[in-house]
Protein backbone atom coordinates (compact mmCIF):
# COMPACT_ATOMS: atom_id res chain seq x y z
CA UNK A 1 0.00 0.00 0.00
CA UNK A 2 1.14 3.50 -0.68
CA UNK A 3 -0.28 4.64 2.58
CA UNK A 4 1.31 2.16 4.93
CA UNK A 5 4.81 1.84 6.22
CA UNK A 6 4.90 -1.92 6.05
CA UNK A 7 6.20 -3.94 8.95
CA UNK A 8 8.66 -6.79 8.60
CA UNK A 9 7.56 -9.29 5.98
CA UNK A 10 4.08 -7.89 5.38
CA UNK A 11 3.14 -7.89 9.02
CA UNK A 12 0.72 -5.12 9.97
CA UNK A 13 2.70 -2.19 11.40
CA UNK A 14 2.58 -1.45 15.13
CA UNK A 15 0.38 1.62 14.62
CA UNK A 16 -2.49 -0.73 13.71
CA UNK A 17 -2.30 -2.28 17.16
CA UNK A 18 -1.92 0.94 19.14
CA UNK A 19 -4.69 0.96 21.74
CA UNK A 20 -6.70 3.92 22.93
CA UNK A 21 -8.25 5.62 19.92
CA UNK A 22 -11.46 4.99 18.03
CA UNK A 23 -10.73 7.85 15.65
CA UNK A 24 -9.69 7.16 12.08
CA UNK A 25 -8.25 10.67 11.83
CA UNK A 26 -6.02 10.12 14.86
CA UNK A 27 -4.91 6.80 13.41
CA UNK A 28 -3.86 8.21 10.04
CA UNK A 29 -2.37 11.31 11.68
CA UNK A 30 0.05 8.94 13.40
CA UNK A 31 0.47 6.42 10.62
CA UNK A 32 -0.07 8.12 7.25
CA UNK A 33 -0.24 11.89 7.86
CA UNK A 34 0.03 12.69 4.16
CA UNK A 35 -3.57 11.47 3.80
CA UNK A 36 -4.91 14.20 6.09
CA UNK A 37 -6.13 17.33 4.31
CA UNK A 38 -4.74 19.48 7.12
CA UNK A 39 -1.23 18.04 7.17
CA UNK A 40 0.07 19.24 3.84
CA UNK A 41 2.78 21.87 3.62
CA UNK A 42 1.52 25.07 2.02
CA UNK A 43 3.46 27.29 -0.35
CA UNK A 44 4.05 30.65 1.33
CA UNK A 45 1.35 33.23 0.70
CA UNK A 46 -0.10 32.89 -2.71
CA UNK A 47 -3.64 32.43 -3.87
CA UNK A 48 -4.90 30.14 -6.54
CA UNK A 49 -8.19 29.66 -8.25
CA UNK A 50 -10.07 26.42 -7.62
CA UNK A 51 -13.71 25.41 -8.04
CA UNK A 52 -16.04 26.74 -5.37
CA UNK A 53 -19.27 25.21 -4.23
CA UNK A 54 -22.08 27.57 -3.44
CA UNK A 55 -25.43 27.40 -1.66
CA UNK A 56 -26.65 24.82 0.87
CA UNK A 57 -29.85 25.14 2.90
CA UNK A 58 -31.20 23.12 5.81
CA UNK A 59 -34.82 23.26 6.97
CA UNK A 60 -36.12 21.63 10.14
CA UNK A 61 -39.60 20.15 10.14
CA UNK A 62 -41.78 18.14 12.48
CA UNK A 63 -39.73 14.99 13.13
CA UNK A 64 -36.69 15.67 10.99
CA UNK A 65 -34.64 17.99 8.84
CA UNK A 66 -34.18 18.53 5.08
CA UNK A 67 -30.85 19.48 3.55
CA UNK A 68 -30.65 20.69 -0.02
CA UNK A 69 -27.94 22.14 -2.23
CA UNK A 70 -27.65 23.51 -5.72
CA UNK A 71 -25.42 21.73 -8.24
CA UNK A 72 -23.12 24.46 -9.47
CA UNK A 73 -19.39 24.91 -8.84
CA UNK A 74 -17.77 28.11 -10.06
CA UNK A 75 -14.19 29.16 -10.74
CA UNK A 76 -14.01 32.91 -10.98
CA UNK A 77 -16.54 33.93 -13.56
CA UNK A 78 -16.73 30.46 -15.09
CA UNK A 79 -19.01 27.57 -14.25
CA UNK A 80 -16.59 24.80 -13.34
CA UNK A 81 -19.21 22.08 -12.92
CA UNK A 82 -22.95 22.12 -13.40
CA UNK A 83 -23.93 18.82 -11.79
CA UNK A 84 -21.70 18.54 -8.76
CA UNK A 85 -23.24 16.94 -5.66
CA UNK A 86 -22.60 19.06 -2.60
CA UNK A 87 -24.88 17.39 -0.07
CA UNK A 88 -23.43 14.18 1.33
CA UNK A 89 -24.95 11.62 3.63
CA UNK A 90 -22.39 11.26 6.39
CA UNK A 91 -23.84 8.24 8.15
CA UNK A 92 -27.21 6.67 8.90
CA UNK A 93 -28.62 9.70 10.66
CA UNK A 94 -26.68 12.72 9.44
CA UNK A 95 -25.69 14.65 6.35
CA UNK A 96 -23.19 17.37 5.53
CA UNK A 97 -23.46 20.02 2.85
CA UNK A 98 -20.43 21.97 1.73
CA UNK A 99 -19.70 25.47 0.52
CA UNK A 100 -16.25 26.73 -0.33
CA UNK A 101 -13.29 25.14 -2.11
CA UNK A 102 -14.81 22.00 -3.58
CA UNK A 103 -11.73 19.78 -3.72
CA UNK A 104 -10.81 20.26 -0.08
CA UNK A 105 -14.42 20.17 1.06
CA UNK A 106 -15.10 16.84 -0.62
CA UNK A 107 -11.93 15.39 0.86
CA UNK A 108 -12.98 16.56 4.32
CA UNK A 109 -16.44 15.02 3.86
CA UNK A 110 -14.95 11.70 2.75
CA UNK A 111 -12.68 11.66 5.78
CA UNK A 112 -15.64 12.59 7.98
CA UNK A 113 -17.71 9.70 6.57
CA UNK A 114 -14.94 7.20 7.26
CA UNK A 115 -14.40 8.73 10.70
CA UNK A 116 -18.02 8.13 11.71
CA UNK A 117 -18.19 4.60 10.33
CA UNK A 118 -14.80 3.72 11.84
CA UNK A 119 -15.94 4.88 15.27
CA UNK A 120 -19.18 2.93 14.92
CA UNK A 121 -17.35 -0.28 14.01
CA UNK A 122 -14.71 -0.03 16.71
CA UNK A 123 -16.99 1.13 19.53
CA UNK A 124 -20.01 -0.90 18.44
CA UNK A 125 -22.19 2.19 18.95
CA UNK A 126 -23.23 5.27 17.01
CA UNK A 127 -21.54 8.54 17.92
CA UNK A 128 -23.86 11.14 19.47
CA UNK A 129 -25.00 13.92 17.15
CA UNK A 130 -22.99 16.54 19.07
CA UNK A 131 -20.00 14.22 18.86
CA UNK A 132 -20.31 14.13 15.09
CA UNK A 133 -20.74 17.91 14.89
CA UNK A 134 -17.61 18.39 17.00
CA UNK A 135 -15.55 15.95 14.93
CA UNK A 136 -16.44 17.94 11.82
CA UNK A 137 -15.53 21.16 13.64
CA UNK A 138 -12.05 19.85 14.41
CA UNK A 139 -11.54 18.96 10.74
CA UNK A 140 -12.55 22.47 9.66
CA UNK A 141 -10.23 23.90 12.31
CA UNK A 142 -7.39 21.88 10.82
CA UNK A 143 -8.01 23.61 7.52
CA UNK A 144 -7.47 27.13 8.91
CA UNK A 145 -4.07 27.51 7.27
CA UNK A 146 -5.53 26.88 3.86
CA UNK A 147 -8.56 29.03 4.61
CA UNK A 148 -6.19 31.95 5.18
CA UNK A 149 -4.89 31.45 1.65
CA UNK A 150 -8.36 31.61 0.22
CA UNK A 151 -9.13 27.87 0.25
CA UNK A 152 -11.79 27.96 2.90
CA UNK A 153 -14.43 25.31 3.53
CA UNK A 154 -17.67 26.07 5.34
CA UNK A 155 -19.95 23.08 5.86
CA UNK A 156 -23.48 22.83 7.10
CA UNK A 157 -24.22 19.77 9.20
CA UNK A 158 -27.64 18.33 10.00
CA UNK A 159 -28.83 15.14 11.59
CA UNK A 160 -31.57 13.37 13.42
CA UNK A 161 -30.87 13.25 17.14
CA UNK A 162 -31.84 9.77 18.35
CA UNK A 163 -31.91 10.85 22.00
CA UNK A 164 -34.01 13.97 21.54
CA UNK A 165 -36.01 12.54 18.60
CA UNK A 166 -35.74 15.67 16.44
CA UNK A 167 -33.75 17.07 13.56
CA UNK A 168 -30.90 19.44 14.43
CA UNK A 169 -28.77 21.82 12.36
CA UNK A 170 -25.18 22.92 13.03
CA UNK A 171 -23.31 25.70 11.26
CA UNK A 172 -19.57 26.40 11.21
CA UNK A 173 -17.14 29.20 10.60
CA UNK A 174 -13.68 28.91 9.01
CA UNK A 175 -11.96 28.75 12.40
CA UNK A 176 -13.89 25.62 13.32
CA UNK A 177 -16.52 27.29 15.47
CA UNK A 178 -19.60 25.09 15.65
CA UNK A 179 -23.01 26.63 16.38
CA UNK A 180 -26.37 25.00 16.68
CA UNK A 181 -29.01 26.69 14.50
CA UNK A 182 -32.74 26.60 15.01
CA UNK A 183 -35.47 26.11 12.41
CA UNK A 184 -33.36 26.73 9.30
CA UNK A 185 -29.97 27.84 8.11
CA UNK A 186 -27.97 28.27 4.92
CA UNK A 187 -24.35 28.72 3.85
CA UNK A 188 -22.55 29.75 0.68
CA UNK A 189 -22.60 32.69 -1.68
CA UNK A 190 -26.35 32.56 -2.25
CA UNK A 191 -27.16 32.20 1.43
CA UNK A 192 -28.13 35.85 1.81
CA UNK A 193 -31.01 35.45 -0.61
CA UNK A 194 -31.90 31.94 0.53
CA UNK A 195 -32.11 33.14 4.11
CA UNK A 196 -34.59 35.86 3.25
CA UNK A 197 -36.71 33.32 1.47
CA UNK A 198 -36.51 30.82 4.34
CA UNK A 199 -37.50 33.47 6.86
CA UNK A 200 -40.67 34.25 4.97
CA UNK A 201 -41.66 30.69 4.08
CA UNK A 202 -40.69 28.64 7.12
CA UNK A 203 -43.40 27.86 9.66
CA UNK A 204 -43.41 25.70 12.78
CA UNK A 205 -44.89 22.24 12.27
CA UNK A 206 -44.01 21.83 8.58
CA UNK A 207 -44.23 18.29 7.23
CA UNK A 208 -41.47 16.72 5.14
CA UNK A 209 -43.05 17.48 1.77
CA UNK A 210 -43.58 21.17 2.58
CA UNK A 211 -40.10 21.45 4.07
CA UNK A 212 -38.65 20.15 0.78
CA UNK A 213 -40.74 22.72 -1.10
CA UNK A 214 -39.51 25.52 1.19
CA UNK A 215 -35.89 24.43 0.68
CA UNK A 216 -36.29 24.32 -3.11
CA UNK A 217 -37.99 27.75 -3.16
CA UNK A 218 -35.11 29.23 -1.19
CA UNK A 219 -32.55 27.72 -3.57
CA UNK A 220 -34.51 29.13 -6.50
CA UNK A 221 -34.41 32.57 -4.89
CA UNK A 222 -30.68 32.22 -4.26
CA UNK A 223 -30.05 31.28 -7.89
CA UNK A 224 -32.26 34.17 -8.98
CA UNK A 225 -29.92 36.77 -7.50
CA UNK A 226 -26.56 35.03 -7.04
CA UNK A 227 -24.68 34.16 -10.23
CA UNK A 228 -22.65 31.46 -8.48
CA UNK A 229 -25.72 29.46 -7.43
CA UNK A 230 -27.17 27.17 -10.06
CA UNK A 231 -30.89 27.23 -10.65
CA UNK A 232 -32.85 24.18 -11.77
CA UNK A 233 -31.86 23.13 -15.29
CA UNK A 234 -34.97 21.69 -16.99
CA UNK A 235 -33.14 21.13 -20.29
CA UNK A 236 -30.57 18.81 -18.73
CA UNK A 237 -32.91 17.61 -15.98
CA UNK A 238 -30.45 18.74 -13.30
CA UNK A 239 -32.19 19.39 -10.00
CA UNK A 240 -30.91 20.32 -6.55
CA UNK A 241 -29.71 17.48 -4.30
CA UNK A 242 -32.20 16.95 -1.46
CA UNK A 243 -31.58 14.75 1.58
CA UNK A 244 -34.15 13.88 4.24
CA UNK A 245 -33.06 13.04 7.79
CA UNK A 246 -35.62 11.64 10.20
CA UNK A 247 -36.24 8.67 12.48
CA UNK A 248 -36.06 6.38 9.44
CA UNK A 249 -32.50 7.53 8.76
CA UNK A 250 -30.79 9.63 6.14
CA UNK A 251 -31.69 9.27 2.48
CA UNK A 252 -31.86 11.24 -0.73
CA UNK A 253 -35.19 12.24 -2.17
CA UNK A 254 -35.59 10.46 -5.53
CA UNK A 255 -34.48 12.53 -8.48
CA UNK A 256 -37.90 12.18 -10.12
CA UNK A 257 -39.69 13.47 -7.01
CA UNK A 258 -37.36 16.48 -6.80
CA UNK A 259 -37.99 17.10 -10.52
CA UNK A 260 -41.75 17.14 -9.93
CA UNK A 261 -41.41 19.53 -6.99
CA UNK A 262 -39.17 21.84 -9.05
CA UNK A 263 -41.60 21.73 -11.97
CA UNK A 264 -44.36 22.87 -9.61
CA UNK A 265 -42.20 25.77 -8.40
CA UNK A 266 -41.36 26.85 -11.96
CA UNK A 267 -45.03 26.64 -12.92
CA UNK A 268 -46.01 28.64 -9.85
CA UNK A 269 -43.58 31.39 -10.82
CA UNK A 270 -44.99 31.95 -14.30
CA UNK A 271 -46.10 35.56 -14.16
CA UNK A 272 -45.26 35.58 -10.44
CA UNK A 273 -41.43 35.77 -10.33
CA UNK A 274 -41.38 36.32 -6.56
CA UNK A 275 -42.59 32.76 -6.00
CA UNK A 276 -44.53 31.36 -3.10
CA UNK A 277 -45.30 33.61 -0.19
CA UNK B 1 13.68 -16.24 24.38
CA UNK B 2 16.91 -15.33 22.62
CA UNK B 3 19.12 -16.78 25.34
CA UNK B 4 18.37 -20.44 25.89
CA UNK B 5 20.03 -22.19 28.78
CA UNK B 6 20.02 -25.49 26.90
CA UNK B 7 19.72 -26.45 23.29
CA UNK B 8 16.12 -26.94 22.19
CA UNK B 9 15.52 -28.25 18.72
CA UNK B 10 13.41 -25.99 16.45
CA UNK B 11 10.90 -28.82 16.06
CA UNK B 12 10.44 -29.03 19.81
CA UNK B 13 10.24 -25.25 20.18
CA UNK B 14 7.52 -24.91 17.54
CA UNK B 15 5.63 -27.88 18.91
CA UNK B 16 5.66 -26.45 22.42
CA UNK B 17 4.35 -23.13 21.18
CA UNK B 18 1.67 -24.76 19.07
CA UNK B 19 0.56 -26.90 22.02
CA UNK B 20 0.44 -23.83 24.22
CA UNK B 21 -1.69 -21.89 21.72
CA UNK B 22 -3.96 -24.83 21.02
CA UNK B 23 -4.61 -25.39 24.71
CA UNK B 24 -5.56 -21.75 25.18
CA UNK B 25 -7.96 -21.85 22.22
CA UNK B 26 -9.55 -25.14 23.29
CA UNK B 27 -10.60 -23.63 26.63
CA UNK B 28 -13.02 -21.22 24.96
CA UNK B 29 -16.55 -21.71 23.69
CA UNK B 30 -16.99 -22.40 19.99
CA UNK B 31 -17.96 -20.27 17.01
CA UNK B 32 -19.58 -21.57 13.82
CA UNK B 33 -19.45 -19.71 10.50
CA UNK B 34 -21.58 -21.15 7.73
CA UNK B 35 -22.98 -20.13 4.37
CA UNK B 36 -26.72 -19.98 3.71
CA UNK B 37 -28.66 -19.10 0.58
CA UNK B 38 -28.73 -15.35 1.33
CA UNK B 39 -25.22 -14.86 2.69
CA UNK B 40 -22.94 -16.01 5.51
CA UNK B 41 -24.08 -16.59 9.11
CA UNK B 42 -21.95 -16.33 12.25
CA UNK B 43 -23.10 -18.11 15.40
CA UNK B 44 -21.16 -17.93 18.66
CA UNK B 45 -21.95 -19.17 22.11
CA UNK B 46 -21.43 -15.94 23.98
CA UNK B 47 -23.55 -14.81 26.93
CA UNK B 48 -22.06 -11.30 26.83
CA UNK B 49 -23.96 -8.57 24.99
CA UNK B 50 -20.96 -6.24 24.89
CA UNK B 51 -17.83 -8.35 24.36
CA UNK B 52 -18.35 -9.53 20.83
CA UNK B 53 -16.76 -12.50 19.10
CA UNK B 54 -18.25 -11.54 15.75
CA UNK B 55 -17.85 -8.08 14.22
CA UNK B 56 -18.10 -5.99 11.11
CA UNK B 57 -14.87 -5.13 9.31
CA UNK B 58 -16.09 -3.52 6.09
CA UNK B 59 -18.99 -3.36 3.67
CA UNK B 60 -18.95 -7.06 2.79
CA UNK B 61 -16.39 -8.41 5.26
CA UNK B 62 -16.83 -9.71 8.79
CA UNK B 63 -14.59 -11.16 11.47
CA UNK B 64 -15.13 -13.96 13.98
CA UNK B 65 -12.68 -15.21 16.58
CA UNK B 66 -12.14 -17.59 19.47
CA UNK B 67 -9.43 -17.57 22.12
CA UNK B 68 -8.17 -14.75 24.32
CA UNK B 69 -10.44 -11.72 24.09
CA UNK B 70 -7.77 -9.04 24.43
CA UNK B 71 -5.69 -10.62 21.69
CA UNK B 72 -8.41 -11.04 19.09
CA UNK B 73 -9.95 -7.67 19.93
CA UNK B 74 -6.59 -6.12 19.10
CA UNK B 75 -6.55 -7.99 15.79
CA UNK B 76 -10.10 -6.90 15.04
CA UNK B 77 -9.29 -3.22 15.57
CA UNK B 78 -6.22 -3.60 13.37
CA UNK B 79 -8.43 -5.17 10.70
CA UNK B 80 -10.93 -2.30 10.80
CA UNK B 81 -8.04 0.16 10.52
CA UNK B 82 -6.53 -1.78 7.63
CA UNK B 83 -9.84 -1.89 5.75
CA UNK B 84 -10.82 1.72 6.38
CA UNK B 85 -7.37 3.02 5.43
CA UNK B 86 -7.37 0.98 2.26
CA UNK B 87 -10.90 2.03 1.35
CA UNK B 88 -10.08 5.66 2.06
CA UNK B 89 -6.86 5.80 0.06
CA UNK B 90 -8.16 3.67 -2.85
CA UNK B 91 -11.86 2.90 -3.19
CA UNK B 92 -14.40 0.96 -1.18
CA UNK B 93 -14.44 -1.81 -3.79
CA UNK B 94 -10.67 -2.31 -3.39
CA UNK B 95 -10.99 -3.77 0.11
CA UNK B 96 -10.98 -7.56 -0.01
CA UNK B 97 -11.08 -10.37 2.52
CA UNK B 98 -8.12 -11.97 0.77
CA UNK B 99 -5.92 -8.92 1.38
CA UNK B 100 -6.98 -8.75 5.01
CA UNK B 101 -6.45 -12.50 5.51
CA UNK B 102 -2.92 -12.14 4.12
CA UNK B 103 -2.13 -9.25 6.44
CA UNK B 104 -3.45 -11.24 9.42
CA UNK B 105 -1.52 -14.35 8.34
CA UNK B 106 1.75 -12.40 8.15
CA UNK B 107 1.08 -10.83 11.53
CA UNK B 108 0.14 -14.08 13.27
CA UNK B 109 3.07 -15.92 11.65
CA UNK B 110 5.62 -13.31 12.70
CA UNK B 111 4.31 -13.24 16.26
CA UNK B 112 4.31 -17.07 16.41
CA UNK B 113 7.97 -17.37 15.46
CA UNK B 114 9.47 -14.20 16.89
CA UNK B 115 7.69 -13.22 20.07
CA UNK B 116 7.96 -14.97 23.39
CA UNK B 117 4.31 -16.04 23.37
CA UNK B 118 2.15 -16.96 20.36
CA UNK B 119 -1.34 -15.45 20.14
CA UNK B 120 -3.94 -17.83 21.53
CA UNK B 121 -6.51 -17.06 18.85
CA UNK B 122 -8.11 -18.54 15.84
CA UNK B 123 -9.98 -16.25 13.48
CA UNK B 124 -12.23 -16.28 10.45
CA UNK B 125 -12.37 -13.52 7.86
CA UNK B 126 -15.39 -13.89 5.57
CA UNK B 127 -16.54 -11.89 2.59
CA UNK B 128 -19.99 -12.22 1.06
CA UNK B 129 -20.03 -12.18 -2.73
CA UNK B 130 -22.77 -11.38 -5.20
CA UNK B 131 -23.61 -15.10 -5.42
CA UNK B 132 -23.05 -18.01 -3.04
CA UNK B 133 -20.31 -19.30 -5.36
CA UNK B 134 -18.24 -16.15 -4.82
CA UNK B 135 -18.47 -16.14 -1.01
CA UNK B 136 -15.07 -16.42 0.65
CA UNK B 137 -14.32 -17.81 4.10
CA UNK B 138 -10.71 -17.75 5.33
CA UNK B 139 -9.66 -19.47 8.50
CA UNK B 140 -6.47 -18.28 10.19
CA UNK B 141 -4.62 -20.28 12.84
CA UNK B 142 -2.44 -19.05 15.70
CA UNK B 143 0.71 -19.79 13.65
CA UNK B 144 -0.38 -17.77 10.62
CA UNK B 145 -1.49 -20.65 8.46
CA UNK B 146 -4.47 -19.80 6.24
CA UNK B 147 -7.13 -22.10 4.86
CA UNK B 148 -9.69 -21.11 2.25
CA UNK B 149 -12.79 -22.91 3.50
CA UNK B 150 -15.72 -24.05 1.44
CA UNK B 151 -19.08 -23.39 3.04
CA UNK B 152 -18.42 -23.60 6.78
CA UNK B 153 -15.90 -23.34 9.62
CA UNK B 154 -16.11 -24.29 13.29
CA UNK B 155 -13.51 -23.05 15.76
CA UNK B 156 -12.89 -23.27 19.50
CA UNK B 157 -13.09 -26.01 22.10
CA UNK B 158 -15.54 -28.26 20.26
CA UNK B 159 -14.47 -27.10 16.79
CA UNK B 160 -13.31 -30.45 15.47
CA UNK B 161 -16.42 -32.41 16.42
CA UNK B 162 -18.74 -29.65 15.13
CA UNK B 163 -16.83 -29.49 11.86
CA UNK B 164 -17.19 -33.26 11.48
CA UNK B 165 -20.96 -33.01 11.92
CA UNK B 166 -21.14 -30.06 9.51
CA UNK B 167 -19.31 -32.07 6.84
CA UNK B 168 -22.21 -34.50 6.95
CA UNK B 169 -25.13 -32.16 7.39
CA UNK B 170 -24.29 -28.81 5.78
CA UNK B 171 -25.15 -28.33 2.13
CA UNK B 172 -25.34 -25.26 -0.09
CA UNK B 173 -28.68 -23.45 -0.25
CA UNK B 174 -29.77 -23.81 3.40
CA UNK B 175 -32.20 -21.11 4.49
CA UNK B 176 -31.08 -18.81 7.32
CA UNK B 177 -33.32 -20.50 9.89
CA UNK B 178 -32.07 -23.96 8.86
CA UNK B 179 -28.45 -22.79 9.04
CA UNK B 180 -28.95 -21.19 12.45
CA UNK B 181 -30.84 -24.23 13.75
CA UNK B 182 -28.04 -26.53 12.64
CA UNK B 183 -25.32 -24.32 14.14
CA UNK B 184 -27.14 -23.92 17.46
CA UNK B 185 -27.81 -27.66 17.74
CA UNK B 186 -24.15 -28.50 17.11
CA UNK B 187 -22.89 -25.80 19.51
CA UNK B 188 -25.06 -27.35 22.24
CA UNK B 189 -23.66 -30.82 21.75
CA UNK B 190 -21.34 -32.22 24.36
CA UNK B 191 -17.94 -32.50 22.65
CA UNK B 192 -16.99 -35.59 24.66
CA UNK B 193 -20.12 -37.30 23.37
CA UNK B 194 -21.21 -38.81 26.67
CA UNK B 195 -23.11 -36.00 28.38
CA UNK B 196 -26.56 -34.70 27.54
CA UNK B 197 -26.91 -32.09 24.81
CA UNK B 198 -27.57 -28.55 25.96
CA UNK B 199 -30.37 -26.44 24.52
CA UNK B 200 -28.85 -22.99 23.84
CA UNK B 201 -31.32 -20.11 24.11
CA UNK B 202 -31.13 -16.81 22.22
CA UNK B 203 -29.65 -15.04 25.27
CA UNK B 204 -26.62 -17.35 25.22
CA UNK B 205 -25.96 -16.74 21.53
CA UNK B 206 -24.29 -14.06 19.50
CA UNK B 207 -25.63 -14.21 15.94
CA UNK B 208 -24.77 -12.02 12.95
CA UNK B 209 -25.04 -12.30 9.18
CA UNK B 210 -23.48 -10.86 6.07
CA UNK B 211 -26.68 -10.45 4.06
CA UNK B 212 -26.06 -10.49 0.31
CA UNK B 213 -29.19 -8.40 -0.39
CA UNK B 214 -28.49 -5.48 1.88
CA UNK B 215 -27.23 -2.27 0.30
CA UNK B 216 -23.60 -1.34 0.98
CA UNK B 217 -22.90 -2.43 4.58
CA UNK B 218 -24.10 -6.04 4.57
CA UNK B 219 -23.24 -6.90 8.18
CA UNK B 220 -26.09 -7.19 10.58
CA UNK B 221 -26.51 -8.50 14.12
CA UNK B 222 -29.53 -10.66 14.80
CA UNK B 223 -30.94 -10.73 18.30
CA UNK B 224 -34.11 -10.39 20.31
CA UNK B 225 -37.44 -11.34 18.79
CA UNK B 226 -36.03 -11.79 15.28
CA UNK B 227 -33.57 -14.41 16.57
CA UNK B 228 -36.36 -16.09 18.55
CA UNK B 229 -38.48 -16.32 15.40
CA UNK B 230 -35.63 -17.66 13.28
CA UNK B 231 -34.68 -20.32 15.83
CA UNK B 232 -38.20 -21.41 16.61
CA UNK B 233 -39.14 -24.54 14.69
CA UNK B 234 -42.84 -23.70 14.44
CA UNK B 235 -42.38 -20.09 13.26
CA UNK B 236 -42.68 -19.74 9.48
CA UNK B 237 -39.95 -17.07 9.32
CA UNK B 238 -36.92 -18.47 7.43
CA UNK B 239 -34.97 -15.36 6.48
CA UNK B 240 -34.25 -12.00 8.06
CA UNK B 241 -36.08 -9.15 6.34
CA UNK B 242 -33.71 -7.07 4.24
CA UNK B 243 -35.39 -3.93 5.51
CA UNK B 244 -34.85 -3.38 9.21
CA UNK B 245 -37.59 -2.78 11.67
CA UNK B 246 -36.90 0.76 12.94
CA UNK B 247 -33.69 -0.09 14.83
CA UNK B 248 -30.97 0.67 12.29
CA UNK B 249 -32.16 1.84 8.89
CA UNK B 250 -29.63 1.66 6.15
CA UNK B 251 -30.49 3.10 2.81
CA UNK B 252 -28.76 2.35 -0.44
CA UNK B 253 -27.99 6.02 -0.82
CA UNK B 254 -25.69 6.00 2.19
CA UNK B 255 -22.80 4.86 0.01
CA UNK B 256 -20.31 7.68 0.55
CA UNK B 257 -18.50 7.27 -2.72
CA UNK B 258 -21.27 6.74 -5.20
CA UNK B 259 -23.88 8.45 -3.00
CA UNK B 260 -26.61 6.54 -4.81
CA UNK B 261 -27.89 3.02 -5.26
CA UNK B 262 -26.46 1.19 -8.24
CA UNK B 263 -29.63 1.54 -10.29
CA UNK B 264 -29.82 5.30 -10.02
CA UNK B 265 -27.28 7.28 -12.01
CA UNK B 266 -27.28 10.23 -9.64
CA UNK B 267 -27.63 12.77 -12.41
Amino acid sequence: MTAGRGGAGGRLPDAYFAPGTSSFTDFIAAHAPSLLPSRRPLPPSMTLEAPHGTTIVAVAYEGGVVMAGDRRATMGNLIANRDMEKVFIADEYSAAGIAGTAGIAIEIVRLFQVELEHYEKIEGALMSLEGKANRLASMIRGNLGMAMQGLSVVPLFAGFDLDERRGRIFSYDVTGGCYEEHDHHCVGSGSLFARGSLKKLWRPGLDAEHAVAVALESLYDAADDDSATGGPDPARRIWPTVALLDSEGARFVETAAVGDAVDRIIAGRQGNPGGAR
Amino acid sequence: MTQMPFYVSPEQLMKDRADFARKGIARGRSVVVLGYDGGIAFVAENPSRALHKVSEIYDRIAFAAVGKYNEFENLRVAGVRYADLRGYSYDRTDVSARGLANAYAQTLGTIFTQESKPLEVEIVVAEVGSTAATDQIYRLMYDGSVADQEGFVAMGGAGDSIEEALTERWHPGLSLSEALGLAVELLGRDPAGNGADRQLGPDQLEVAVLDRQRPRRTFRRISGSLLDALLSTDDPMTDAPTVDEAATPRHASSNPQTQRADDESGA
